[in-house]
């Protein structure tokens, strides 16, 4: 196994729904989905995320579009015009998430570019 | 005439542009879109979750105003093109006063000598205001979504009411000729398949091409979030953001359809770009709930097709709920923020000292807020602790603190203690040129759920001819 940083095998886009983030994870290849499928379970998810939320993370699956959806809840300070983050609409809660460093097989294909990882 | 009345067989393609995913989006980008090539429909998404409390309190001021007021110069200006080209528009500009928006559009084509040449379709019925201390009288609880309080803790602040309202209204004034649709709380994606629906004969209960309409919604709400805005994949080789193209749908009666932009313009569509849009502010993917149907999103089908293009395919709906969203705003308090820039060497360690003494004088002030928060911006501002220690020798930092409080004086007071940080404070301290912080009054949202024949019967449709 290797550590690889999540931001080399998906990209993200994240929002807001009232005090809670979305984030969608699509794998950059999909020979990378089953490889997020394993690693980005709700229970990892939710402690990469504990210092920066209070409620708890759902997680919903797209293999249609290689991606994961999750839920952060109780991520926005109250969120929308309540909140005093510079970020109340979540929109960097994407990047934040590909900070998460996973354990995948030793396969020289389990990269961003596809050279070794 | 429009080209598509109820006399005339359904159409075999129809191409839906967007021109402005909120308001304040970029001005040139709906008039591009009527100039640079062929769209039969332009929608413009004007309508966030606090916008119709913004515009509430503007008709409060002045009963003329309380309407998207960009979206009437803006009519003036592509109006001429629009009639020439039989481009239809819909837009959810009405906001709290649709009339008064209806009358300025009327106006502005008058003007640009187009009497009688066009019509406007207004849709109200959507703002319940007038009807909410009657509707919880009667039962209606309209309990918050999130934490599930009942509106009566709040009743007296609320601002604005609005019912969400769904396609049939929009349908309605585009079959009696209407060239330009306006509306008040329309959803987003209503305004794209509201000309499908129209167009292409589609039946109120057939699921799987509304929820093909409302994917086409949801990729053409955001404007240019789906043709490289904003885009992370691949972000640095996207060609020509200054000159983005805003989408296109390119739709078919079966419910398919084609993600595109105009040709020459900049950006990119592909399918990570667009499946990075599909994501965008997504709840259950299999439960993506409008007032016209349930979208599946886990059904959706992306295909490369060609350079720019995107099909997208296989989409399937379940039927409609009996309810319909309703957003209300109320009056939640006060915040203000106050920003100093603090230089190397050891910026970090000199805004964090900056904060414990400003902290120290609001506690000696007496000053109660229920929050105050601080981030510095160039260190921990958007991943917080997922950031890590500050890195070495970093060369600046933005000390950013921020306050809320249920009355205005504790907030008024804050902002008069940043700037003396700067001659009182700890060194090397800059960017308080902007002045003292302003104060903001806190209008929050207030999702709820209504009983759709609540709203139904009162939602009225008119047809304005210029």
């Amino acid at each position: 196994m290797s550590k690889v940083l999540l931001y080399e095998l998906a990209h993200a886009r994240s929002g807001d729904k009232g005090n809670t983030v979305n984030v969608g994870v699509i794998a950059r290849r999909p020979e990378h989905f089953p490889l997020l499928r394993e690693a980005l379970t709700t229970e990892r998810v939710r402690a990469h995320f504990a210092p920066l939320i209070t409620g708890g993370v759902e997680r919903f699956e797209l293999p249609n579009l290689n991606a994961l959806n999750f839920l952060l809840h109780g991520a926005l300070d109250g969120g929308g015009t309540v909140s005093l983050m510079t970020d109340a609409q979540g929109k960097t809660f994407s990047t934040a998430m590909l900070r998460m460093v996973i354990d995948v097989p030793d396969d020289p294909g389990n990269s961003r570019e596809g050279g070794s990882a | 005439m429009s080209r598509a009345t109820s006399l005339q067989p359904p159409a075999t393609s129809l191409r839906i542009a967007s021109g402005q995913g909120f308001w304040g989006d970029l001005l040139s980008a709906p008039v591009e879109q009527v100039r640079r090539g062929r769209i039969d429909y332009l929608m413009l998404d004007y309508l966030a979750e606090v916008t119709m409390s913004i515009l509430q309190k503007q008709k409060a001021r002045n009963p003329a105003e309380g309407y998207a007021r960009d979206f009437v110069p803006l009519m003036g200006e592509i109006l001429p093109d629009c009639v020439a080209k039989g481009i239809r528009v819909v837009a959810n500009a009405g906001g709290v006063n649709v009339p008064a928006c209806r009358d300025g559009i009327l106006e502005q084509a008058r003007t640009a000598g187009l009497e009688g040449r066009m019509s406007v379709g207004a849709i109200t019925g959507d703002d319940i205001l007038g009807r909410l201390g009657a509707l919880v009288e009667a039962g209606h609880s309209l309990r918050n979504m999130d934490d599930g309080r009942p509106l009566s803790d709040v009743i007296d602040r609320v601002q604005s009411a609005n019912a969400y309202i769904g396609a049939a209204p929009i349908v309605a004034a585009l079959a009696r000729g209407a060239t330009v649709v306006v509306t008040g709380r329309s959803t987003d994606t209503a305004l794209t398949y509201a000309p499908m629906m129209h167009a292409f004969g589609w039946a109120p209960d057939d699921w799987d091409r509304l929820a093909a309409g409302v994917v086409a919604g949801h990729i053409n709400e955001c404007g240019a979030q789906c043709t490289g805005g904003n885009c992370l994949l691949d972000w640095e080789t996207i060609p020509d953001l200054a000159g983005i193209g805003f989408p296109i749908i390119e739709a078919s009666p079966d419910g398919s359809f084609v993600v595109t932009k105009h040709e020459g313009t900049g950006g990119r569509v592909t399918t990570g770009v667009v499946t990075e849009q599909l994501l965008y502010e997504l709840g259950d993917p299999a439960h993506y709930i409008t007032p016209d149907v349930i979208a599946d999103f886990t059904t959706i089908r992306l295909t490369a097709d060609g350079p720019d293009r995107v099909r997208v395919s296989g989409v399937r709906g379940r039927p409609r709920t009996d309810m319909l969203k309703v957003s209300i705003s109320y009056s939640a308090g006060f915040k203000a923020v106050g920003t100093l820039v603090y230089g190397w060497p050891d910026p970090v360690a000199k805004a964090q000292a900056a904060d414990r003494v400003l902290r120290a004088r609001l506690d000696r002030l007496g000053l109660r807020f229920d929050e105050i928060r601080t981030e510095l911006v160039g260190w921990n501002a958007t991943h917080g602790a997922l950031a890590g220690p500050p890195p070495e020798g970093l060369p600046e930092v933005e000390l950013r603190v921020a306050v809320r409080a249920d009355e205005r004086a504790p907030v008024e007071r804050f902002t008069r203690e940043i700037a003396p940080l700067v001659l009182t404070g700890p060194p090397t301290v800059t960017g308080f040129a902007g002045g003292r912080p302003r104060v903001q009054e806190i209008v929050a949202f207030w999702p709820a759920l209504i009983d759709r024949d609540q709203i139904e019967p009162h939602l009225n449709v008119e047809v304005t001819v210029a």
